[in-house]
């Protein structure tokens, strides 16, 4: 198991500077260098000069690719082109209102759409599954961001029960709270019709093997066969499709983000892209990246954990 | 509170979008407590459609009809909770295969302890030590380590001992193995049968052996019933059926068990032709169609059942009493 988490830690950071080196790339193709963009047309030859060399754009590709990790692993991801703000400070300001609003999303997805799996495959060829199986196609074919704006024209404009922009006052938790239902729900839709599909598609591979008989055979009551005996093994794929779909939820974050006007990862990277803010990209991105990373980690330990013969393959 | 089990006229068909699949037709058998009872025949005759009814197991799409009394009840006629109630409390199964028998991902104690749910009165730690014992008795050494072992970890063998341990654990009066040797190897079918023999020592309900192998049946069963194409055609006492079997059908498997060849053959005998459609099964005997001695009502009237001696009974045209 050690040797496991080792390899897959190993491989989550070569993911990471590939991901960085891929990142500099397109800045690199991008038209227009970064110093140019910040200081605009009318900058003199010298202060450009000088914004130059204190980015370190005058070095090799590679060298600077190294400096970035150097610094970042100091805790240093460079300063933004226009407040000069370090980048690092920024981002753990809008970190947490975007783990908030994805844990919140998942978490809501996971606990609906589990039970409605596990409810499907109880209920097996009956309306109830039929009606299921169309209301999760349904909310998958639903992209959040248009969740996002008829929900704010429904909740905030026409009845107003809730908030239609920002996070919430700072230090009220309710205020917060109220503030999270629309975008966590715009983004959850989809995913509560994604997780119920995949709980009840292996939930009915499961219920077919012959240690799901056995359990009949001595009588177990039908709820706790489903929530015991199938949901362990059949949960596997879901935690490997969430992990997977992490990435997707934070990308949905961008724009339901934008839609509500909430501060987060998702509106700090849409506002450093138009406006060519290399460094608040640069960083923003290797924290994403690295948070991904992580989670999809975790989820593979999470599922050697459940499963002894996954554990067993990879202690021998 | 164990009792006689009795199946009487007991068909059970399946609804298949191609049509109904007869797979049993008018059974009767009966078995009392203390008794070990065999059920043999050749794959697709229904033998497993039959203990599966029996342990009300059978899936959505049968439909049932006939009896199966069990101790003063017809279990055809429970509803299912009811029959949930009886299976693992008072109706156990050995299946038949013990790679896959038990959940991969909880460990042996952890499902033992589950299948006895039935007893509310015993603490887990109670639960716990009677698996701790029933495991030492069948055989399994380091009892306490092997309840925290995944099934992975044990071998074939161990695990079907496992399987044995588990119905036995629900003190059931009526014990089904089903197939308990077909997925082992031949030296650890030999070690699961002298378990089973032993076990029926001090066993006083009804256990009932499915093989397709006649020499399990014959080390096993006090009686035995043969089946073809989802019908019984002879049943008796162990001695009756291999030494003096009356049914066509049991004369020709009985001449196609190779342990019974006195000298090394060239070519096994087969019984020629095929097995009946089971969506039209024949008007006439089920087995006419391959029976050497097939004469004119074979084919258009179904036999009798003939009864030979108080429990020898053969069903065909050719035996008389």
């Amino acid at each position: 198991m050690l040797a496991y988490a080792v390899k897959r830690i190993g491989l989550g950071l070569l993911i990471l500077v590939l991901v960085m080196v891929a990142m500099y790339a397109a800045v690199f193709l991008v038209p227009g260098d970064p110093a140019t963009v910040a200081l605009g047309p009318r900058a003199t030859p010298e202060l450009k000069r000088l914004l130059i060399e204190r980015m370190g754009l005058d070095q090799p590709v590679w060298w600077q690719i190294v400096e970035f990790f150097r610094n970042a692993l100091t805790g240093n991801l460079g300063y933004d082109v226009w407040s000069n703000r370090p980048v690092s400070t920024l981002v753990m300001e809008a970190l947490p209102n975007t783990l908030i609003l994805g844990l919140t999303a998942l978490a809501v997805a996971l606990l609906i759409g589990v039970p409605l799996g596990c409810l499907s495959v109880m209920r097996r060829g009956t309306t109830a599954d039929a009606a299921i199986g169309v209301l999760s196609v349904g909310v998958i074919a639903v992209p959040s961001f248009v969740v996002a704006i008829y929900s704010l024209l429904l909740f905030a404009v026409t009845l107003r029960w809730l908030p239609a922009i920002g996070a919430g006052e700072a230090g009220d938790l309710f205020s917060q709270a109220r503030a999270l239902v629309m975008p966590a729900a715009a983004i959850a839709l989809g995913w509560i019709g994604y997780i119920a599909r995949m709980v009840r598609a292996s939930m009915m591979e499961v219920m077919g093997e012959p240690h799901i008989r056995t359990a009949r055979s001595f009588g177990l009551p039908e709820w706790k066969i489903v929530s015991k005996y199938a949901l362990r093994i059949a949960i596997i794929p879901t935690i490997s499709l969430v992990a997977v779909g992490l990435g997707s939820i934070l990308s949905s974050a961008v724009f339901v983000e934008a839609v509500f006007a909430r501060p987060g990862i998702g509106k700090l990277i849409t506002d450093a892209v138009s406006t060519r803010n290399y460094p608040v990209v640069m960083g923003t991105v290797l924290i994403m990246t690295a948070i991904y990373v992580s989670i999809t980690i975790a989820a593979d330990l999470l599922i050697a954990r459940l499963d002894p013969r996954v554990r067993d393959v990879f202690r021998g | 509170m164990s009792g006689p089990l009795a199946a009487s006229g007991l068909s059970v068909r399946y609804e298949t979008p191609h049509g109904s699949v007869h797979a049993l037709r008018h059974v009767d058998i009966e078995a009392h407590p203390g008794e070990v009872i065999g059920i043999v025949g050749e794959s697709g005759c229904g033998k497993s459609t039959l203990v599966t009814a029996l342990a009300n197991l059978l899936p959505a799409n049968a439909r049932i009809d006939g009896s199966i009394r069990y101790n003063g009840v017809d279990l055809a006629k429970l509803d299912a909770h009811r029959q949930r109630l009886l299976r693992g409390d008072e109706i156990a199964l050995v299946g038949q295969d013990p790679m896959t028998a038990f959940n991969p991902v909880l460990t042996i104690g952890d499902q033992l302890v589950d299948f006895q749910h039935h007893r509310k009165d015993l603490s887990r730690a109670q639960k716990r030590a009677r698996i701790a014992a029933m495991l030492g008795r069948v055989g399994i050494a380091d009892a306490e380590r092997r309840m925290r072992s995944y099934p992975h970890e044990l071998s074939g063998g161990m695990r079907q001992r496992v399987a044995i341990a588990a119905a036995l654990l629900t003190d059931p009066g009526l014990l089904i193995a089903d197939e308990p040797t077909t997925a082992l190897d031949v030296t650890m079918e030999a070690q699961i049968i002298h378990l089973l023999r032993e076990l029926r020592r001090d066993y006083n309900g009804i256990v009932i052996v499915v093989s397709h192998h006649l020499g399990v049946i014959a080390e096993l069963c006090d009686r035995v019933y043969v089946m073809y194409a989802g019908e019984v055609v002879e049943g008796g006492e162990v001695d009756a059926i291999f030494h003096d079997p009356r049914h066509p059908y049991t004369q020709a498997l009985l001449a196609c068990d190779p342990a019974r060849f006195r000298e090394r053959l060239d070519r096994l005998p087969t019984i020629p032709g095929a097995l009946p459609s089971l969506t039209q099964p024949p008007v006439g005997c089920v087995y006419a169609p391959r029976c050497g001695r097939g004469f004119a009502p074979c084919k258009t009237v179904a036999p009798p059942l003939v009864k030979l001696t108080a429990c020898h009974a053969a069903r065909c045209h050719a035996v008389t009493s």
